[in-house]
This record gives C-alpha cells, sequence and structure tokens, in this order.
C-alpha cells in the first residue's frame, strides 16, 4: 500500500498473502515459472519385474547401480532446478525407493523448496518413510501402481513372489500415517475381472473420493529397445484398438474430455515432430543425462549432465532439437497431414521406442487414434485421417457428441 | 495473542522462501502451515517489501521505521501494513513470534 518513487506498490490489499494456483504452475501474477517440474528418474532397477514394463531392470543389477547417479550429483541437479525456478520434482523409476538414499534426496528437495510427487509400487515402504511424509508432506501426492487385488495375480504382473503382501503392507502404512496417495494400473485382460474391486478400493482412499484411478492399457514397448523378447509380450498384452474403444466409451467423463480435447487439440500437425511439451520442462534418467521427455532415450537427443550445465541444456540443445523436422516420407504423407494428431500417441519418443527412429509411423498407435476417431463420428468405416480435407467441420461437429 | 510493534518475528523453520521470477513463494515444509499441505503462498509487493526485513533481529517497529525511511508513506500507514501482513504470517504458521 506505500509507495516508492512516486508509484504505488500496492491498492490498499484486502489481503497482503495469496494462494499460488500451484496446479497450474502459474505464480501469483499468473506468469508461468521458467521450470514448472523435473522429471527424474532415480534408478532403472525395480524389486518389481512387471511384464509390461518399459523400463525396469534386476533390483540387484550392479553394472546398472554402479552407473546410476550418486547423491551428491542428485543433490547438485536438485540445487539447479531450484535456483531455475522449478517447484515440483516428480521422482520415479524403476522403483525410487530402491535407492538407500531416498530419505536424504526428498529431505534435501523438499529442503529446497520443491514438492515432490512420487512414483512407487509402495513395496518399500516402511513405517519410517511415512512417518516421515507425514510429518515432512510430499506437497503432492505419492501415485502406488497396483498391479491386481489378489497374491496370486498381482504377484503374476509383477513377476515376483509375495509381492503382492509388501505392497498391501506398503499402503496401509500410507493410510496409517495418513499420507495421501493415488492409485492407478495396468489394464490387463485378466485382471478385468479385479477391476471393480480395484475400483470400490479405490473409493475407500480419502484421497480418491472424487477421482476414480488411472489406467494404462496402450503399453509402450521398451524404452532402451534391449528386449525383443519381452517387446513380444507387450504387444500382446496392449489394448486392441476395439478395447481402446471400448474404454473410452465406459467412461462418460474421459470421453467429455476427448470430445473437448478434439476441439481444442485436433489438425495437422506437419512436419514439426515436436509439437508437443517435450522439451519445455526437462526429464533427467538414472545416469544424468537430460532427455526431452521421460520415454525418449535416443542417443542423439539425450545430454550428459556431467558434461554439460542444466541451464544450457534448457537454454540451448532442447530448443535446437525442438526443431528438428520429419523427413521420413512415410511420416510426411500420413502421420504430418493426419488431423487425428490430438488423438494419437504418435511421437517421437514412441516412434523411437517401436522403430529406432524419430519420424517412422507407429502402426499400433495410429490404429487405436483411427478406432477412436470412428468411434466418435470423425470418420468413415474406409477413410484415413490424412485423407479428410474438410476435418474443421468434422471437429466442430463430431458425429457423437457427449450426450449422444 | 495481540501483535504488538515492540515484538520481533522470524520465519518459520517449517516453510522455504523463494524468490521466483522476482516473486517470494512460500513453500510449507511440514504440516499445518496454511490451510493444506500442499498449497504455496505468496505476497503482494507491500507484503514482500515487509518480508525482507524480517531477519528475526529487527523489531516491527524498527521495521516500520526502515520502510517509512524507505517509501513514500507515513509511519501510521506503514505500521498498520506490517501488523496486518505479520498477522496474517502468523495465523498461517509463516512466521512466528520470537
Amino acid at each position: 500500500m506505500f509507495e516508492k518513487e512516486g508509484m504505488m506498490i500496492d491498492e490498499a490489499p484486502m489481503t497482503y498473502v495469496k494462494k499460488i494456483n500451484s496446479h497450474e504452475f502459474l505464480l501469483g501474477h499468473g506468469k508461468p515459472t521458467l521450470l514448472s517440474q523435473v522429471d527424474i528418474e532415480l534408478t532403472e532397477r525395480c524389486n518389481n519385474n512387471c511384464i509390461h514394463c518399459c523400463i525396469n531392470l534386476p533390483e540387484d543389477d550392479a553394472d546398472a547401480e554402479s552407473r546410476e547417479m550418486s547423491t551428491d550429483f542428485v543433490k547438485g541437479i536438485l540445487t539447479e532446478i531450484a535456483s531455475q525456478g522449478c517447484l515440483t520434482v516428480r521422482f520415479t523409476g524403476g522403483e525410487p525407493l530402491l535407492r538407500s538414499d531416498f530419505s536424504e534426496i526428498y529431505l534435501f528437495t523438499r529442503r529446497l523448496g520443491m514438492r515432490v510427487i512420487l512414483f512407487t509400487n509402495a513395496r518399500l515402504i516402511t513405517p519410517e518413510l511415512a512417518e516421515l511424509f507425514a510429518r515432512i508432506p510430499l506437497g503432492n501426492l505419492i501415485e502406488v501402481s497396483v498391479y491386481g487385488m489378489t497374491s496370486e495375480s498381482y504377484d503374476r504382473v509383477a513377476g515376483c513372489v509375495g509381492a503382492y503382501g509388501e505392497f498391501r503392507r506398503g499402503v496401509e502404512l500410507l493410510q496409517h500415517y495418513q499420507v495421501p496417495f493415488f492409485v492407478k494400473g495396468p489394464k490387463l485382460r485378466f485382471l478385468q475381472d479385479e477391476q471393480e474391486e480395484f475400483e470400490a478400493w479405490a473409493k475407500t482412499i480419502p484421497s480418491m473420493e472424487h477421482q476414480p484411478p488411472g489406467y494404462s492399457m496402450n503399453f509402450e514397448l521398451r524404452s532402451r529397445r534391449d528386449d525383443p523378447l519381452k517387446n513380444r509380450t507387450i504387444t500382446k498384452l496392449r489394448a486392441t484398438p476395439e478395447e481402446s474403444v471400448a474404454m473410452l466409451s465406459r467412461d462418460p467423463l474421459a470421453l467429455e474430455e476427448m470430445v473437448v480435447f478434439c476441439s481444442n487439440f485436433i489438425g495437422p500437425p506437419g512436419d514439426t515432430l515436436f509439437d508437443c511439451g517435450a522439451g519445455h520442462g526437462c526429464c533427467i534418467d538414472s545416469y544424468g543425462h537430460a532427455q526431452l521427455c521421460l520415454p525418449l532415450r535416443d542417443p542423439e537427443s539425450v545430454v550428459n549432465l556431467h558434461d554439460v550445465s542444466l541451464k544450457s541444456v534448457l537454454e540451448e540443445a532442447f530448443p535446437v532439437m525442438r526443431q528438428i523436422k520429419a523427413t521420413n516420407p512415410d511420416y510426411l504423407r500420413r502421420c504430418a497431414r493426419c488431423f487425428l494428431k490430438g488423438l494419437c500417441e504418435q511421437c517421437p519418443a514412441k516412434s523411437w521406442m517401436e522403430y529406432g527412429t524419430l519420424d517412422t509411423p507407429v502402426e499400433y498407435f495410429c490404429e487405436v487414434a483411427h478406432a477412436k476417431a470412428r468411434f466418435l463420428g470423425l470418420l468413415g468405416a474406409d477413410e484415413m485421417g490424412w485423407e479428410v480435407e474438410n476435418w474443421r467441420e468434422r471437429v466442430e461437429r463430431p458425429a457423437r457428441s457427449v450426450e449422444g | 495473542m495481540e501483535l504488538t510493534l515492540d515484538m520481533i518475528c522470524i520465519p518459520s523453520e517449517d516453510i522455504v522462501a523463494r524468490v521466483i521470477e522476482d516473486e517470494l513463494v512460500i513453500v510449507p515444509l511440514t504440516a499445518g502451515i496454511g490451510d493444506a499441505d500442499d498449497e504455496l503462498y505468496t505476497m503482494n509487493e507491500t507484503g514482500k517489501a515487509i518480508w525482507l526485513h524480517l531477519d528475526g533481529g529487527t523489531s516491527l517497529r524498527t521495521i516500520v521505521e526502515e520502510l517509512t525511511a524507505e517509501f513514500n508513506a507515513t509511519s501510521e500507514v506503514i505500521a498498520e501494513d506490517v501488523l496486518g501482513l505479520v498477522a496474517e504470517l502468523v495465523q498461517k504458521k509463516i512466521v512466528v513470534v520470537q
């Protein structure tokens, strides 16, 4: 309310302190932060060996462990991203709790004034860790992956005998210490009979009262392109285009969101490969490489933070990478001209995981997107998205509305 | 507790204050700060100017004097702002009275 050099600082304030709309990462003046969130993969090792996982290595993989970022290196990165204005750090893996220094890293992050999102299977939650999360809350949520509601189904997905019991004990500890968490899980055919039970249980979790669990169903192949055999399994586990549509139609909320999304984010992307958010934030893999996004591990598109500062990655390397154009004639003929871009999971990361290039159309995601588009009335039975010229009219008036 | 200008206040050890893009951001560290565990706070320019003087070694009265010398406002107006801000911060447990 007072002034300096003839300028009023504030009009008479009703309050001096304002809450920040932190979920939109906007500061009090409505400005976005420079670096709202950073994803840090603390390890690729995992105590589960899930049948659909795109990244996990065995928990006792000594070679992987020896190459992982040291505690001091992680702290250095955390200090740097805090200095860039980062508000939230997401720790993921692998299973991040496998690291013996997890609590130290967690406390260091919180004391830098950053909030934490933790992806975990909860098997390694101890009373000490749950008490720590209660005493010094994450400021955000823990997301617990759930692989079944019985020991038989869970352990089958997790590839590990006894995993279910440890998972239940972990979530019970979180509940006992009133640590908020979300649950999510893979949509696998042999878990179908447990879905109702899973969703009923999820509703009993206080932080999930108004939010159904999240599902993954269009699984990604191995993101290091390291296991062709497992890729074959993952391919078989993926939801078919028909199953993807069935899932969409089952959830009126998801359907509504999809229709709104279509009207806002549909249209041919042209030859620009990175028209997504990749590279606007930052992801860091277990070994200290900055990546445009978490699944994009193409060696040509990652930067070793042991050699280069994160600031220069954000200001110099990533903006250049984001300018990369597609050159694959098949991509230019199809994806570049396809108005279903907003419905399709095609992206450079998925292309790299499937084919080892950034600009190859991924047939599976193409089929899923076309099935959804036909369901939404955006496409005729035999039409392809890149053939449609009057796509704006179709997006404005899809045959299937939310009410329909 | 009624706040007076003779009191000395200091930012709580249970928060982290950061300046991001020239804006002061208060990040609660422990449970029970503010209204919910996942909230962040910022301050208007008046609040920020006062906050920068809350060093734990200076009485609110001295802060008023410092700000009066710095800004074009009467000490009465500034004292009202200082007590108003500190009352909000104490209520939210962002600062503590020593």
